[in-house]
């Protein structure tokens, strides 16, 4: 222990007996009243510019924008005249564009400690029913791409509310649930189509918005939309009443049904949500390829809890923010451009990012373990996956 | 004890879990202003009761008058809309929420105007109202922006007592409230207690601390077997009357 962080301690154990022995005397108790150490500490830790920067660096999705951050140093330094362009950047910036859609929805998801492995197959889904509609309506035209686009997200949204249902309602834990549904909305992907990929896709879709720029510039109109989408539930998340009930529920879902929230409609609200992202990437995912993939979504899930986990978002619940998710997408994404520029076997980025997984779940393990004091809504593990209370 | 009439009356509560007989004819009263502490052995029924009485728990026979008139406590909410509040032994607080936060979990201030039909919330004043709140009961609440996970057992254990006695207009249950905390976090808690009353609400205080429960009540009610089977004057009894009422070697209640 440094001898900087001694006086400190004692400050605060100061702080803390003064206030505790103050004799109670009925009046109110302003702060500066109690002690002037405890004053101290409060406009020490909370205001000034000093407590909120130490904050932030204490934020993981902060720490994981460093790592970032590096990892886009050290390419640019091995192949400044390749990785460090707009155009190879857009394209990583295109890459990520429909995996962050997605990461909307699971972030949600992951903060009410839920999980959802059906959104690669929803996707699926969502896309093989809507390029059947688009088809069966013919024309290359707005009005079909439009159908589409309605046809495909209200398909999400569906099986969104399936899973809500099952987990809120029949308490079938979520892992069980989306593990289900992750087979099922394949399966009946493939029955449908017979297996086989639909590649028509009206041209408007494809031109405009699958590989389409914004017009007069060279940015994505996938991404743009994928930004916007980000930029609302952001806001959503974070300043708004269901956004806090969402943490709420992560947090501890029997004080959220004491106080009088709405536990079962808030879950399925999240899968439907959830369900509602991967219709909408269904449909992108549709407009940028010309074709279903049907056999392309499998590890899609899979990517996006990583991501999400990487970004900060606790497994346990409780905790998780959208730029955690942003970031810890264009980590992966990173490494795979980069790795393919410098001429590494892209396969190693796979490997990396499992090992970037494992350590991001082990820091928000000690993270958990210092910040919150063993209690009983404190302690949890990873069981809640796998069980719902009755 | 400044009316006549209790805030809270339970007459003949009976409950069975099974073969199990919680709760068998068992009575129970507070009025405004008053703490009544309720004691008994483990497995007397004072969670039961204490359940019944919040609304987390349906009866198998019994009523419950609030202010005079029968009610169904059918749930919780229909108990806080009373202005009927308990702070349960686990506390539960959301962890990683703030302190204004679960203050006001479940009841929060929309923005002003548009926004707050978009689900947006007005921070500043359920902050600068928790503040009042926690002021009040002399609760010392650290910070207001960091989750209350990372506090003392004593900080939330204030922060969940200043909750339920901030929207608790008739009766507020305190469930074992001093049960993990120190001597000094402890003398706060009855402090308050005492402070609650003050304010005109019914005190119910569950606990095992026969000292604590003479230092700060106006009457003990005794439960034994799932039966109330003596009531008492704080200042008239001691810890000995107190400890054979609720094992049964002393069988005249003072009632």
């Amino acid at each position: 222990m440094s001898n900087d962080s001694m006086p400190a301690k004692n400050a605060t154990a100061n702080a803390v007996g003064v206030a505790a022995d103050a004799p109670p005397t009925g009046e109110p108790r302003s702060e500066a009243a109690v002690s002037p150490d405890a004053a101290l500490m409060t406009v020490d830790s909370e205001r000034g510019i000093g407590g909120l920067a130490r904050r932030i660096v204490k934020v993981q999705s902060f720490q994981i924008l460093l790592v970032l951050l590096a990892i886009f140093v050290v390419f640019s330094v091995l192949a400044p005249d390749t990785f460090p362009t707009w155009s190879n950047m857009r394209l990583v910036i295109q890459n990520v564009s429909i995996l962050a859609v997605l990461g909307i929805g699971m972030t949600y998801v992951i903060i009410t400690s839920g999980i959802d492995l059906s959104i690669g197959s929803v996707l699926v889904f969502s896309g093989v029913i809507a390029a059947k509609v688009m088809q069966g309506m013919g024309g290359d035209g707005w009005g079909t791409a439009i159908a589409g686009i309605l046809v495909s997200i209200v398909c999400g949204v569906l099986w969104g509310v399936f899973n809500g249902l099952l987990i809120a309602k029949a308490k079938v834990p979520p892992l069980i649930v989306t593990l289900g549904t992750l087979s099922g909305a394949l399966g009946l992907a493939q029955v449908i189509t017979g297996g086989v990929d639909i590649r028509e896709v009206p041209a408007v879709l494809a031109s405009n918005i699958g590989y389409g720029n914004i017009p007069g510039t060279t940015i994505p109109t996938i991404s743009v939309i994928s930004l916007v989408l980000l930029l609302i539930f952001g806001v959503v998340l974070h300043k708004t009443k269901f956004g806090l009930y969402t943490y709420a529920v992560g947090s501890n879902e029997e004080s959220a049904r004491r106080v009088g929230v709405k536990v079962d409609r808030h879950l399925i609200m999240i899968y439907a949500l959830s369900g509602l992202m991967a219709g909408m990437a269904g449909i992108l995912s549709l407009a940028q390829y010309s074709t279903t993939a049907i056999a392309g979504q499998s590890t899609t899930s899979l990517a996006v809890i990583a991501a999400v986990v990487i970004g900060g978002t606790s497994l346990f619940g409780g905790v998780g923010t959208i730029f955690g998710t942003i970031v810890g997408l264009f980590i992966p994404a990173i490494l795979q451009n980069g790795f393919v520029i410098t001429g590494v076997q892209p396969f190693w980025q796979q490997v990396a990012i499992g090992a970037v997984l494992i350590v991001a779940v082990y820091i928000d393990q000690r993270r958990r373990a210092a910040a919150s004091r063993a209690t009983k809504t404190g302690k949890r593990s990873l069981t809640h996956l796998f069980r719902r209370s009755a | 004890m400044s009316s006549t009439i209790p805030i809270l009356e339970a007459r003949g509560l009976t409950r069975s879990f099974g073969a199990v007989r919680a709760l068998d004819g068992a009575d129970f009263d507070v009025h405004a202003g008053e703490v009544v502490a309720l004691i008994g052995d483990n497995g007397a029924g004072k969670s039961t009761m204490v359940k019944a009485l919040s609304g987390n728990l349906a009866l198998d026979s019994g009523s419950i008058l609030f202010d005079g008139s029968e009610v169904d406590l059918s749930s919780p909410s229909v108990a806080s809309h009373m202005g009927i509040e308990t702070v349960f032994q686990d506390l539960a607080l959301a962890p990683h929420l703030t302190p204004p936060q679960n203050m006001y979990l479940g009841r929060e201030i929309p923005a002003p105007g548009f926004l707050g039909k978009l689900g947006f919330l007005d921070n500043k004043t359920m902050r600068a109202r928790s503040k009042v709140a926690f002021d009040e009961l002399g609760a010392t609440v650290r910070s207001y922006s960091s989750p209350v996970g990372s506090m003392s057992g004593g900080q939330r254990q204030a922060i969940a007592i200043a909750r339920a006695v901030a929207w608790a207009k008739g009766v507020v249950f305190l469930d074992e409230p001093t049960a993990a905390l120190g001597v000094v976090q402890t003398k706060n808690v009855l402090e308050t207690i005492r402070r609650v009353r003050d304010k005109g609400v019914g005190v119910v205080f569950i606990s095992h601390s026969m000292p604590h429960v003479i230092e700060v009540s106006d009457r003990v009610q005794v439960l034994r077997l799932g039966r109330r089977v003596a009531t008492f004057q704080a200042k008239d009894t001691s810890v000995e009357e107190l400890v054979g009422a609720m094992t049964g070697a002393l069988d005249a209640g003072a009632k």
